[in-house]
């Protein structure tokens, strides 16, 4: 579904990827975890082209991603960002048929009607005609997350969709999250969430200074890590006395 | 006290005839000064190098000439080239030019105040620029450009008397010609700005409501 290989990329001086490859099968979900600046939100940023990589491959559904294809490849693999990015003049319900309205080119109606079923699915069907600021970080990401699935995507990227939030309000969106794994949707998710990626993720993949140390099977992995340094950043997070 | 009043009384009927025109006058020019300012800052947020270089250029060299100088330049330099124009049509491209730059310098700093994490949200929905323009960029900055706006508006109507020097008979102007003509200079300049005021502070108070009917709740 998703294949990187060998991906490089520098911001000036600052090299953030040194040949990252890893591939993500249909239907998988796969947690991107690591430390801050170990290069996990580029790569992410680098799938749907909000970044560049400087070189390398990416093929999404067995496209190869640069400038004629980019367009394609957005409209199918979908966004979840960790400050939300709803569009604030906008209602909810209007945030979610944006994508759908004006660049799948879907009847209002049509649109409309799907995006209150997708809004009442992530347990937002009684806000839909309020406007972003008047919710709750959690509400708002999961109406991002309502606005990803709009586009009928066949992956979502999720970049650090928990951090943003209050601590109480983590769960609704792990929740919501969790179910739309069960129900098969490819997802890479950048997270933090260790007990989540363990629960729920099928692989999980540690990254640090800009590579990928160790890569296995979540639930193995993050609880007997091979790689020292994978062993010393888990024992950090989840013992940070 | 009571000579003012019905000199006003006599003066009221001309003088807002006067203000009438400046309202027209400044309306047009406001509608000309939107669309090209429009124009010459989504010329500044291009991709093309020569386009930006154009917008700069234009905005520079628009704001460096006095809006008199402009306004004499379109009535009288104009009909030398062939093109003649109306009175009052001159003193709308006039002023609608003048002040296109100043709206231009609005909205790009409108639109440079978005969040560019909206507009990473409308990429990500497969928005090509054109579209996240449209549907992201321009309406929110328009919102954060209407302060300024409003304060641009009332400045182009308070310009809009230097129409008066290219022969329209707006409110200066016609004030002018009865000051001229019946030597009440106290009172028929003390009615004219009253009539500025008059025309003023709805527009500043009009804008204010939009800008708090466009605030994102």
């Amino acid at each position: 579904m998703i294949a990187i290989e060998g991906i490089h990329k520098a911001f000036g001086a600052n090299h953030v990827l040194r040949g990252v490859t890893f591939t993500v099968e249909a239907g998988e979900v796969v947690c991107l975890i690591g430390p801050s600046g170990s290069g996990k939100s580029t790569v992410l940023r680098c799938i749907n082209g909000l970044e560049r990589a400087d070189s390398g491959s990416i093929r999404v559904a067995g496209q190869e991603l640069g400038d004629a294809t980019l367009p394609a490849i957005r409209r199918s693999v979908a966004m979840v960002f960790q400050r939300f990015n709803l569009f604030p003049h906008r209602t909810v319900l209007e945030n979610v048929v944006e994508g759908p309205v004006h660049v799948l080119k879907e009847p209002r109606a049509e649109a409309e009607a799907r995006g209150r079923d997708l809004l009442a699915r992530v347990g937002m069907g009684d806000r839909a005609d309020e406007f972003p600021m008047r919710l709750s970080g959690g509400q708002q990401q999961r109406v991002g997350i309502a606005r990803a699935l709009a586009m009928r995507p066949q992956a979502v990227l999720f970049d650090e969709p928990t951090s943003a939030l209050d601590p109480e309000r983590v769960g609704e969106v792990l929740q919501v999250m969790r179910s739309l794994a069960e129900e098969g949707m490819t997802m890479i998710v950048v997270t933090h969430e260790i007990a989540f990626a363990r629960e729920v993720a099928d692989r999980a993949i540690f990254m640090d200074g800009g590579t990928v140390v160790e890569q296995g099977a979540a639930r193995a992995m993050l609880t007997d890590p091979q790689e020292p340094r994978t062993r010393l950043f888990l024992d950090r997070v989840l013992r940070p006395l | 006290m009571n000579e003012f009043l019905t000199d006003a009384a006599l003066f009221l009927p001309v003088l807002l005839r006067g203000l009438w025109t400046t309202i027209l006058l400044t309306l047009c020019a406001l509608v000309v000064s939107v669309m090209l300012g429009l124009v010459w800052a989504t010329m500044a947020r291009a991709r093309f190098g020569p386009l930006r270089a154009a917008a700069a250029t234009i905005i520079n060299v628009v704001r460096g000439i006095p809006i008199i100088v402009q306004l004499f330049c379109v009535y009288f330099v104009l009909p030398e080239a062939g093109i003649n124009l109306y009175p009052f049509a001159a003193g709308v491209i006039g002023l609608g030019l003048a002040y296109s730059v100043y709206q231009a310098e609005n909205f790009r700093a409108g639109f440079e105040a978005v969040d560019p994490a909206l507009l990473e949200a409308a990429k990500s929905l497969g928005m090509d620029d054109r579209l996240a323009m449209r549907r992201v960029v321009l309406p929110l900055g328009i919102r954060i450009a209407l302060p300024p706006f409003g304060n641009t508006t009332v400045m182009l109507l308070k310009d809009s008397s230097i129409a008066s020097t290219i022969t329209i008979a707006e409110l200066t102007r016609a004030g002018q010609l009865l000051a001229i003509s019946t030597f009440k200079n106290g009172t028929v300049y003390v009615l004219i700005a009253l009539l500025y005021l008059a025309a003023s502070l709805p527009l500043a108070a009009g804008v204010r409501m939009l800008e708090r009917r466009m605030a994102t709740r």
